[in-house]
């Protein structure tokens, strides 16, 4: 497990929302667009990696207490879900890479931290 | 502890904003201190049906009934109803519109996670009439 502003920092996934915000764990990834899929089958401490940037990701990172929320691609939040993610204080962070890529980095910046403890 | 009882009345003009009646109970079970995983189950119940009503519904009323043992959540619209209630608890099985499916809903999977996270889950569905859904987690 890692704090999410770590896990961003190690892996250069840059910010729309939540610098500021006490950052929770992050356990791992959960790589989906489809909500229902994901506020299913999301376990704790996933970080969402997605490319759908509606306010409906950010409700379901809420009701799902995931710890971010990371749009991969380079994909930009709607007004509406960056009104949403401030809101409800939900980290929302930008990766340039395609979501593969995205949860690889995060599972080698994960599995390199948990070699140093 | 007396059950408390809160009462929201669901929109179903706006997909965008769905959700707010599942998280403002989300807060109250955060406030009354019941675990995380309790206040998890709750909100991605009740998120789900919510949803649901706003897809299929055109919204309706939703019901929290929160006891120091169990939290009751009843949803109930005046919808189209269920036909095949057995069909639609099939996961993949879907009848929302494309542009639900855009946004990412309507993968079939609403009331299969419903029954997943909740202790019971009574569906009561009359086509033309609307749909009932009683859920019950235990703390």
């Amino acid at each position: 497990m890692m704090n999410v502003h770590d896990l961003a920092a190690a892996c250069g996934f840059t910010y729309y929302n939540g610098e500021t915000l006490n950052g929770g764990a992050v356990g791992g990834a959960y790589c989906c667009d489809l909500l229902s899929w994901v506020i299913g089958r999301a376990g704790d401490g996933d970080a969402l990696v997605t490319v759908m940037s509606n306010p409906n990701v950010i409700a379901v990172a809420v009701m799902a207490d995931l710890p971010c929320v990371i749009l991969s691609e380079g994909v930009k939040p709607d007004d509406k879900a960056m009104e949403k993610a401030k809101d409800n204080d939900v980290i929302v962070l930008s990766s340039p890479w395609t979501t593969y890529e995205t949860a690889v980095k995060i599972n080698g910046v994960l599995k390199a931290a948990g070699d140093r403890e | 502890m007396e059950p408390i009882v809160l009462n929201y009345q669901v929109d179903g003009e706006d997909f965008s904003t769905a959700g707010e009646a599942s998280s403002a109970v989300k807060k109250a079970l955060k406030q009354l201190g019941f675990s995380p995983d309790v206040i998890r189950r709750v909100a991605i119940a009740m998120y789900e049906g919510e949803i649901n009503m706003v897809i299929h519904a055109d919204g309706g009323e939703a019901t929290a009934e929160i006891s120091q043992e169990e939290i009751r959540i009843i949803l109930a619209d005046r919808g189209p109803g269920i036909k095949d209630i057995d069909l639609a608890m099939q996961e993949g099985y879907s009848t929302a519109p494309e542009e639900v499916r855009n946004l990412g809903f309507g993968a079939g999977m609403g009331l299969p996670n419903i029954k997943k996270y909740s202790d019971e889950l009574k569906i009561e569905s009359t086509p033309g009439v609307g749909t009932t859904l009683r859920i019950l987690i235990r703390t």
